[in-house]
């Protein structure tokens, strides 16, 4: 009995077991970031293609993805493979058993055709129609032909993007007129001034397009008169638009060097281009874009304001029932589910704050909504609101450690309160601010929910911020990484093929916290080493 | 008393917090050059005779007070001195050494800046001067823009004290300044302390009866609110007057 006694007040079984917590909440870490990481990182990878001769005699070339046990005869495996083509046989994937297998090859000739449309191709080139001439696939120059059509073609795809840009800018003023038409219309009051503003400014949008568009159709039409012809696996003839192609890689054949470069080039396709085919293919900048400049605009909404509020709180307030009343209130907003922020924050800032703003200074388009509706400034501010309980938490604290006698030597030094304040207890307090901005980054940068009330889009067709005045433009809905994430995850038509790309966004999403928390604890570790030994 | 005018002046004060009085009838003259010591038993009131002059007992929770505070012979209650010209007059140094953080440089200059000193010249003049005078001139001049927190529990004590100078002040009050110092550090800021008491009227808290022998010229003995003592240094530890000052310098009690 004593020797237990003196077991448990030696404590190395609590050691171990403090060390056993330890250890599974970094396995845990370890397990999610492992598997994210995993699956992430090894999509853009460059997969082999597979031909696989069936024992009906039916040929299917694709990659595999996946290998189970067959659930219909036991003892047998099946796999899953990727078959593309998905406008031809209708879906991207195909079951097979391996008992149906007859025949394995990874032929040489196999090329994927990535594209802009309907996924991807995977089949045999046969050849490359061009206005001028017919390239065949035997042809050594049909290579650098494919090669020279598909960059001509993305930068005819650019331009175009380009020129559809400026077609949109000329249309705004239109735009803007026919709601003004409209909501004069609605009110019964005389439009015909408008009305003539706005053939005016039909007339004139007409001849600024015109070139625009005449250029635009030259552009479609270069782009869609070069063709490639492919077979698929099983024999079909297939044309596909050199337009519509994003790349075309012999996978087969490709060196180790190549198959790095067409990783590197498809990591970058995916950070720094837009989505296509919703939001299941291409990129994800302007997720990544509007995630980041949310967490800024919500930074700056709620750090003075939970700094100011902690510093009313612990420095002029006097400590009573009203204090601790708002403390707990406080520690109750901590703890609302993040859905009831949402809520309140269309409730309150879309429909209240931005209707009245919308009465106030847009009355003449509405009922159209300029505020009053979602937008990037309104799901900064909610977020403000729900993260706010972290920032006063954390800035109090930071308020508490300063110790008196540093305050006291400011006042015996004439300072008043507020000096004091300013130039001592605050840069002192520093530390703590950061921690609470550190945590409100954290959590607000991960949530999804109240976005979704708030101004959160599948597709946002233009960015928060661009090159049109006012560049920052705080009333636009914006894409987001979490809601990216569960859209093409849970919402996508394809969630199968589209299921690595949402691996990916997550793994974005958490290299982005983790950059956005890694500036500011380096900030804060630079002050806390200014700080060091104050204690003395 | 000696030939120097009074800086600081009790008359009769009674001073307490809510419902408990800490002081109880004091009277106290001290003169505007050399040190004077304040020693007694903790809990005696020391510190708060001392915080009453530059009215640092008014941001404590309950402070009432009976009876006259006076500097340089001008109450300081008189609503026409502004409690920051009363503390540019007085200056304080703690029990613990608490620079700012800050850099040595603005440490110094936090006193002059609130007074709106903004001419670069002048700021340089008053920041070597009141170095020079805290004797740190040598350690700090090579490292003025360098946080004040990177120097050592001594260094920092000896800035609070030039920080204090820097408003040239008439008045030092020190609370115990070497209680939280090794004894090198608490010689060299003795020598500090009696250098500039040249100057100005230092007072200086001390539990440290060895340490008000060393630098005080007069010494006043406090014991449960009241002054039992006062007087030069020398005869209230050789032969006090009263009992109660024997008994506590000899260390019975304490």
């Amino acid at each position: 009995m004593s020797g237990l006694r003196r077991w448990l007040a030696e404590g190395t079984a609590q050691r171990w077991l403090t060390a056993a917590a330890v250890l599974l909440a970094l396995g845990m870490v370890a397990g999610l970031i492992g598997v994210v990481v995993e699956v992430a990182g090894g999509f853009f990878w460059p997969q082999r293609l597979v031909e696989l001769q069936l024992g009906d005699g039916s040929n299917v070339l694709g990659e595999v993805w996946d290998r189970e046990s067959d659930p219909g005869s036991p003892g047998m495996e099946r796999v899953r493979v990727k078959v593309g083509n998905r406008d031809l046989f209708g879906a991207d994937f195909r079951w097979i058993r391996e008992s149906d297998v007859r025949k394995r090859d990874f032929p040489a000739g196999a090329w994927l055709i990535e594209r802009r449309e309907y996924g991807n191709f995977y089949g045999f080139p046969i050849r490359l129609e061009l206005p001028s001439a017919t390239v065949a696939v035997a042809d050594p120059l049909f290579r650098t032909a494919l090669a020279r059509e598909v960059d001509g073609a993305h930068d005819l795809v650019r331009e175009e993007r380009g020129l559809l840009r400026r077609v949109d800018r000329l249309h705004a003023p239109v735009a803007k007129l026919m709601v003004l038409v409209a909501a004069a219309q609605r009110r019964g009051e005389d439009a015909h001034a408008l009305e003539a503003r706005l053939a005016n400014a039909q007339r004139s949008e007409d001849e600024a397009t015109r070139p625009i568009m005449e250029r635009l159709a030259a552009a479609r039409q270069r782009l869609n008169q070069a063709r490639l012809v492919m077979s698929t696996a099983d024999g079909r003839e297939k044309q596909v638009p050199v337009s519509a192609v994003v790349r075309a890689v012999p996978v087969n054949r490709l060196g180790s060097a190549q198959k790095v470069g067409l990783y590197v080039e498809r990591w970058w396709e995916f950070l720094a281009d837009e989505p296509r085919e919703s939001n299941t293919e291409g990129g994800i900048f302007p997720a990544i874009f509007g995630t980041a400049l949310m967490v800024v605009l919500m930074t700056v909404a709620v750090v003075p304001l939970g700094v100011v509020t902690a510093v009313y709180l612990n420095e002029y307030a006097r400590e009573g029932a009203l204090t601790a009343a708002v403390r707990i209130a406080l520690a109750n907003l901590a703890g609302v589910p993040s859905i009831v922020f949402g809520a309140f924050g269309l409730a309150f800032f879309v429909y209240t704050l931005g209707g009245g703003i919308d009465r106030l200074f847009f009355s003449n388009v509405l009922p159209t909504p300029t505020f009053g509706t979602g937008g990037i400034t309104w799901a900064a501010l909610t977020l403000a609101l729900l993260t706010l309980p972290v920032v006063v938490v954390a800035t109090e604290e930071g308020l508490q450690a300063v110790p008196q006698a540093v305050r006291d030597g400011a006042r015996a030094l004439g300072a008043t309160r507020w000096q004091t304040l300013r130039r001592v207890v605050l840069p002192y307090a520093m530390p703590g601010i950061l921690t609470g901005a550190i945590l409100a980054v954290a959590r607000g940068a991960g949530e999804v929910a109240p976005l979704m009330l708030t101004g959160v889009v599948k597709l946002a067709p233009n960015l928060p911020f661009d090159s049109v005045p006012p560049f920052l433009h705080l009333d636009r809905k914006f894409m987001h990484l979490g809601f990216h994430i569960y859209d093409v995850g849970f919402q996508s038509p394809n969630v199968e093929a589209a299921k690595p790309m949402v691996y990916n966004a997550v793994l974005v999403l958490i290299v982005l916290v983790v950059a956005l928390n890694l500036t500011a604890i380096m900030l804060r570790n630079r002050l806390r080493r200014k700080l060091r030994g104050s204690a003395v | 008393m000696s030939a120097h005018p009074e800086a600081l002046g009790l008359r009769d004060l009674v001073l307490g917090f809510g419902e408990t009085e800490v002081l109880k009838g004091i009277d106290l003259s001290v003169s505007s050059r050399g040190v004077t010591a304040l020693i007694g038993p903790s809990g005696c009131g020391k510190s708060t005779v001392l915080r009453c002059f530059n009215r640092m007992n008014d941001h404590l929770v309950g402070f009432w007070h009976r009876g006259d505070i006076s500097v340089t012979g001008r109450d300081v209650y008189d609503p026409t001195w502004s409690l920051e010209a009363l503390r540019f007059q007085v200056g304080m140094v703690f029990q613990k050494p608490n620079p700012f953080p800050l850099s040595i440089k603005e440490n110094v200059l936090f006193g002059p800046r609130l007074a709106g000193i903004t001419e670069t010249a002048t700021l340089d003049a008053i920041l070597s001067r009141s170095l020079q005078r805290a004797n740190l001139w040598d350690e700090a001049k090579d490292r003025l823009d360098a946080s004040a927190l990177e120097f050592s529990g001594g260094q920092q004590q000896r800035l609070c004290i030039a920080r204090a100078l820097a408003s040239s002040p008439d008045i030092l009050l020190l609370d115990e300044p070497a209680s939280a110092l090794d004894p090198i550090a608490t010689a060299r800021l003795e020598e500090t302390i009696a250098e500039l008491s040249q100057d100005i009227a230092v007072l200086l808290v001390t539990h440290n009866m060895q340490q008000a022998a060393r630098v005080a010229q007069r010494t006043a003995f406090l014991y449960l609110g009241r002054l039992v003592e006062e007087g030069e240094t020398t005869k209230l530890f050789s032969a006090p007057r009263e009992r109660l000052t024997e008994e506590y310098v000899t260390g019975r009690f304490g």
